[in-house]
């Protein structure tokens, strides 16, 4: 077990970062720690955690991936079109939904392993056009989701909320299998050296690919559970969840250097993020304030996670990249 | 080491200004007041805002690290120096350019003490203290648009004109022709791109590499808060998150300019090109009267060819 917590240290502390947080929130809620609570709570954090995994995936193999916020719009967008009418009707919209994020991605990765342009900069501008095409499916924000659907999917199953059903779905039923796979090690291998991982025999070129299609699917999940929690649709909702899932990955422990953590830091990662804004909510600060404390735990948490400068033994370590 | 190409202009430099040539001519087929001089020079104006911050950012992507607290430094800048005047009072009044530009400078320090002594990667931390200076904007204004009007000085350095020219974009040639001499003839140019070609034989060398990083940061506060103050000038009042739309064209400017984002690569120069196409680009989309939908989707588009067209044709050359 010590074994165990020693080399995965990143994702222990932030899932008892995560832990703490959750408990001072119910304890200062005024309705206690109730299921209704717990389903408002996990509802907000999942979206945000979808986002945060697709953003680990790019950040994984040494990218960034600013269109995360652009696609959870364009899907939602999509889905508030697609999702109405009879069973076979909302598989086939959610799968259409799922494969335009998988689409993006992929033009992402087309264009940043072929064109060699860095990942952020045509992330920047894909960004860009895909925002343009959210707007064209949603000027102003409207659409309808299937009300039957959307409530699956946002409330509680036996008292235990949907949302961290899903997340846990998510983790036990693909990113645990997927870990031991050749592109799940592949995604590491390319991440730490990508030169090491070339002359072993990887196809670098292809887990790039793969790694930013991922990130694009992942960014429509967030996009289309974005559209079940709000059931409408809203094109303009990229900006902030780009900047949070950055933000949420290095809370995590995903080293933005590549090759470093986990999608259960990510994920985990975004929770805190959550959970820390909802907690400013019932502290009793004045409203004015809660954005900067907010912001300065922010940086404080982020300086305390991301600061290499901690845990070097030789000065010449900082600079490892 | 590739260093900085200062003196010789090269085709990576070149690229964007024919680019914004380009836009013009072929713009001016449909729309032939593109070629008169109130519509040139209103442009030159406008490009100037977005230039300014550019070249700040230049310096920062130049040391292979990159600034997100562009949004509110530009926001409190505009926020400080338009209070400062609508005190009243005149000493206030007197020093309100001063005091922003100062206010850059420091948030810039900040900047760079998370990434040169903390080792923070700087996407992150120049994010979280753009979000705090977010807070201690709102905490201030209480949310609403602060109160506050630009100065005499301010809406001249906007909207004046100099022997026919606009006097910001005066001010920005003078800047960076001030800056390029200032970093092709110190040793801090130098330094600024073998950091970021590479950190650690620059250390190794001897270099005290945490100053420069400090310097650079700085230095680009600076520009972001001078931004700040020439919008506030323009728009004769500051608004909250007026900052917002200028981060990620900074970026693309630079980039569209010939720096590499990875740092070590590029120049100022390249940097007027990157805004004024920019600029140019924007102003003749909104003209065509397009939905802002299709405005998005070309922006992104021809900025994704520029840079392709700029890497195919370097990878020929080489």
């Amino acid at each position: 077990m010590p074994d165990f917590l020693r080399s995965n240290r990143r994702e222990t502390i932030a899932v008892a970062v995560l832990v703490l947080l959750l408990a001072l929130y119910l304890g200062t809620h005024p309705r206690g720690a109730s299921t209704y609570v717990l389903t408002i709570w996990g509802n907000q954090c999942l979206i945000l955690a979808l986002a945060a995994a697709a953003q680990f995936f790019a950040v994984i193999v040494r990218g960034i991936d600013l269109s995360v916020g652009a696609i959870m719009a364009l899907c939602n967008s999509l889905a508030s079109h697609v999702l109405g009418g009879t069973g076979i009707d909302l598989f086939f919209g959610c799968l259409l939904v799922v494969g335009a994020g998988l689409l993006a991605g992929v033009v992402n990765g087309l264009f940043i392993v072929f064109g060699r342009i860095q990942p952020i900069v045509v992330t920047l501008a894909t960004a860009s056009v895909l925002v343009g095409l959210a707007l064209i499916l949603r000027p102003t924000p409207g659409g309808a989701i299937d009300y039957d659907l959307a409530d699956a999917m946002t409330l509680d199953l036996g008292g235990v909320p949907s949302s961290l059903i899903l997340g846990a779905l998510v983790v036990v039923a693909f990113w645990l299998p997927l870990r031991r796979t050749g592109l799940g090690m592949g995604l590491y291998a390319v991440g730490s050296s990508e030169q090491a991982a070339f002359q072993s025999g990887i196809n670098v070129r292809l887990i790039r690919i793969a790694a930013f299609g991922l990130a694009g699917v992942f960014a429509a999940l967030a996009g289309l559970y974005f559209s079940f929690v709000t059931t409408t649709g809203d094109a303009g909702i990229a900006p902030n969840f780009t900047l949070n899932s950055i933000a949420a990955v290095v809370l995590g422990g995903v080293a933005l250097r590549g090759g470093v953590g986990s999608l259960i830091g990510a994920m985990a990662g975004a929770f805190i993020l959550k959970t820390i804004g909802a907690l400013m909510f019932f502290s009793g600060l004045p409203p004015l304030a809660q954005p900067f404390v907010e912001g300065l735990i922010l940086a404080g948490a982020i300086s305390i996670g991301g600061a290499d400068v901690l845990r070097v033994r030789n000065r010449l370590e900082v600079f490892g990249r | 080491m590739t260093s900085l190409r200062l003196s010789k202009p090269d085709t990576d430099t070149l690229v964007p200004f024919i680019g914004a040539v380009a836009l013009i001519l072929c713009g001016s087929l449909v729309y032939p007041q593109f070629l008169t001089l109130t519509y040139l020079g209103q442009q030159l104006q406008i490009s100037a805002f977005l230039g300014v911050i550019a070249m700040g950012a230049t310096i920062v992507i130049l040391l292979g690290h990159i600034d997100l607290s562009v949004p509110w430094v530009v926001g409190g800048a505009a926020i400080m120096s338009t209070a400062l005047v609508g005190s009243g009072d005149a000493l206030l009044g007197a020093i309100a350019i001063p005091a922003a530009l100062l206010f850059g400078a420091l948030i810039g320090v900040i900047n760079g003490f998370g990434v040169a002594i903390m080792r923070i990667p700087s996407m992150v931390w120049t994010l979280a203290v753009n979000s705090m200076l977010l807070g201690v904007a709102v905490l201030n204004t209480g949310g609403f648009n602060p109160k506050g009007e630009a100065s005499a000085t301010m809406v001249w350095m906007a909207s004046g004109h100099l022997l026919g020219l606009p006097v910001a974009f005066v001010l920005w040639m003078a800047l960076t022709a001030g800056l390029t001499l200032f970093l092709g003839r110190s040793g801090f140019g130098r330094y600024l791109a073998a950091i970021g070609y590479n950190e650690k034989a620059t250390f190794l060398s001897g270099v005290g590499t945490p100053r420069v990083i400090f310097t650079a940061f700085a230095l680009a506060g600076a520009c972001s808060a001078l931004g700040g103050v020439l919008l506030a000038g323009y728009a004769n009042q500051a608004y909250q998150s007026m900052g917002d739309p200028y981060l990620l064209p900074t970026i693309a400017a630079v980039v569209i300019g010939g720096t590499s984002i990875l740092g070590g690569r590029g120049g100022l120069a390249g940097t007027i090109g990157g805004a004024l196409f920019i600029t140019l680009l924007t102003s003749i989309l909104s003209v065509m009267q397009i939905s802002n939908a299709w405005r998005s989707i070309i922006f992104g588009l021809i900025i994704l060819g520029v840079l392709l067209f700029q890497n195919l044709r370097r990878k020929a050359a080489s």
